[in-house]
């Protein structure tokens, strides 16, 4: 048993007022999202809402086809983690336990076109997505994203951690390499492959610029554009405006709260940003 | 045991035959793995990559019919004299070196404390890397009513303090400071989990031989444990500065997706942006793409650079 010492304490004040602060804007979201017009509009703020009244989340459903953003958020972002993962484990497997002359150097290429800033090829990418006809069509939002190079690079240090004489075993016992990817590797490398699908999961749920640009109609929108829209066609009242960011956040909060240090240890390899 | 060596004897010649014979069959395979990623790769990054070089150097480029006069540098001259980039390209450098040092000061302090592993940890850990799995747009609203002028709780808090309301986003002089401070704020969490990794990595016995030899804590951390952590700052402060140099997103939040209220919040991205799918001017578009890689690029080539002389600490 540890003394609490005033150290201790001091520490601990220091940590509790910073988990305050970055908590802090959750707090008022969800709080102002369960207020009355009255009670948002006060000064000093009151800290805790008179009543959990869901008319805020109500109005926002029945304003905005929030169900269906919701639905279409899901849809997009299963349909990008499913394709990725299966694109990124095959890819990953070809780099690290295949052998070919050139795989190295063209797999250092492939790193070398990761600093190539989205926001930079966006403007082909939209030609392109426009010339197939895809413009306002929810496939639009999956079909670009299915070849990640830094997922691929994380799973091919996770492949090539896995010991060589597990696979010429596997091939002496008559294993073709598809066989062995998937009975031996793929259920090995099931912590890489589950961190990388929960940033992808993350990445994709919160998209903002791609579906801005190639979605125009209301039904084909995701949960952020949602959202962004609500804005203007809500009129800024507060207590709405909180209650439908309260919709486009819990979800990945829920997910983060169960998985942290998967997440953790995932953006700790450099993932998430930029 | 026949079977232990029957696989030592058939190794090596397998692996000789393979390296004689490099033929179709050597690709065939490797190949059908590698194409669902090659096909995604070709088409939305390295078409795009070759397109918007070129894109940048057409002139006079009409979108629809994807006429242009002749290659120039005309786009380039033209964007590097339109005020709104210069507006831009300040706005951005100034994001990016205020939000940078300071949220890596603070990240690092915070991850100091948070390496002490108290009883608490999993629950400040929670609370501290929360902002950096929620949504921009969502988040960005939250921080929109937060920075209100009449109601918003941030005024209320100077207003303890005897400071007079600030009107963060309808007055131009403030917008800039708004974005920063929400900058600093969801800059954290990634940051603190780059640094706290790195100090988890730093072998104990360096701080406790000191400690033997009677070294405040103080000292420690600067003398000890700040230099064996330098190459990781180096690295994060260069991820952050190419993350923070793409800022766009947080506009449309925070001031409806307009470049703040005076129209003179633009970032190179926002630009990017407005001159591309607001003006549909393609080529100058490009050009501003193609200054935004370069930035990157000088970035990422510091980054390699600290990265290779930085490997034997």
């Amino acid at each position: 048993m540890k003394k609490i010492s005033i150290g201790n304490l001091i520490d601990n004040l220091i940590l509790i007022i910073g988990s305050i602060i970055m908590v802090f804007p959750f707090y008022w979201m969800f709080l102002s999202a369960f207020k009355t017009p009255a009670e948002v509009n006060t000064t000093p703020p009151t800290w805790l809402p008179s009543s959990f009244r869901l008319d805020n989340f109500i109005y926002a459903f029945q304003t905005a086809p929030f169900g269906r953003y919701f639905l279409n958020s899901v849809i997009v972002t299963a349909s990008v983690v499913a394709l990725t993962s299966f694109v990124t484990i095959l890819a990953a497997f070809a780099f690290s336990r295949l052998k070919f002359p050139g795989r190295d150097l063209l797999f250092s290429f492939c790193i070398a076109l990761m600093m190539i800033p989205f926001e930079m090829i966006v403007i082909t990418n939209y030609s392109t997505i426009a010339d197939w006809g895809l413009l306002d069509n929810i496939v639009a939002l999956i079909i670009p994203f299915t070849s990640s190079i830094f997922y691929t690079y994380i799973l091919r240090n996770f492949f090539f951690s896995i010991p060589d004489s597990l696979y010429y075993s596997a091939r002496v016992d008559g294993a073709s390499n598809w066989k062995y990817l998937w009975r031996i590797m793929v259920p090995i490398a099931r912590p890489a492959i589950v961190t990388i699908a929960l940033l992808n999961t993350i990445t994709s749920w919160n998209a903002f610029l791609w579906p801005l640009l190639v979605v125009n109609t209301s039904e084909n929108r995701t949960l952020p554009l949602g959202l962004y829209t609500f804005i203007t066609d809500g009129g800024v009242r507060y207590e709405r405006l909180m209650a439908a960011a309260t919709i486009v956040v819990v979800p990945v909060i829920l997910l983060f709260l169960f998985t942290r240090k998967h997440i953790v240890s995932g953006v700790a390899r450099g993932g998430l940003k930029g | 045991m026949s079977r232990i060596s029957i696989l030592t004897r058939r190794l090596p010649r397998q692996a000789e035959g393979e390296r004689q014979r490099i033929s179709v069959r050597t690709f065939a395979e490797p190949l059908a793995y590698l194409l669902p990623f090659f096909i995604g790769l070709a088409i939305f990054t390295l078409f795009p990559i070759i397109n918007v070089f070129l894109l940048s150097f057409k002139e006079d480029y009409r979108m629809l019919s994807g006429e242009f006069s002749r290659y120039g540098l005309g786009n380039y001259a033209f964007i590097l004299k339109d005020p709104y980039f210069i507006n831009g390209l300040k706005n951005t450098a100034i994001y990016v070196f205020t939000v940078v040092p300071v949220s890596t000061v603070l990240a690092l302090f915070f991850a100091y404390m948070l390496n002490k592993k108290l009883r608490l940890n999993p629950l400040y850990q929670t609370a501290f890397f929360l902002p950096m799995v929620t949504s921009v747009i969502a988040v960005g609203l939250a921080w929109k009513w937060i920075f209100n002028y009449d109601y918003g709780v941030l005024n209320f808090f100077l207003s303890l303090f005897n400071i007079d309301p600030i009107n963060w986003l309808n007055n131009p002089h403030y917008g800039l400071w708004a974005i920063i401070i929400y900058g600093i704020w969801s800059y954290l969490p990634f940051t603190i989990i780059l640094l706290l990794s790195g100090l988890q990595n730093i072998d104990p016995l360096y701080a406790t031989a000191a400690r033997v030899d009677g070294a405040s804590n103080f000292k420690i951390f600067f003398r000890i444990t700040l230099p064996l952590l330098a190459p990781t700052v180096g690295l994060v402060l260069i991820v952050n500065i190419i993350s923070a140099s793409k800022v766009f997103n947080e506009l449309f939040p925070l001031f409806n997706g307009k470049p703040g209220v005076a129209y003179n919040l633009y970032t190179v991205v926002y630009y990017i942006y407005e001159v591309f799918y607001v003006k549909w001017r393609l080529g100058q578009a490009g050009a501003a793409a193609v200054i935004l890689f370069l930035i990157v690029l000088v970035f990422t080539m510091v980054q390699l650079y600290l990265q290779r002389n930085w490997k034997h600490y």
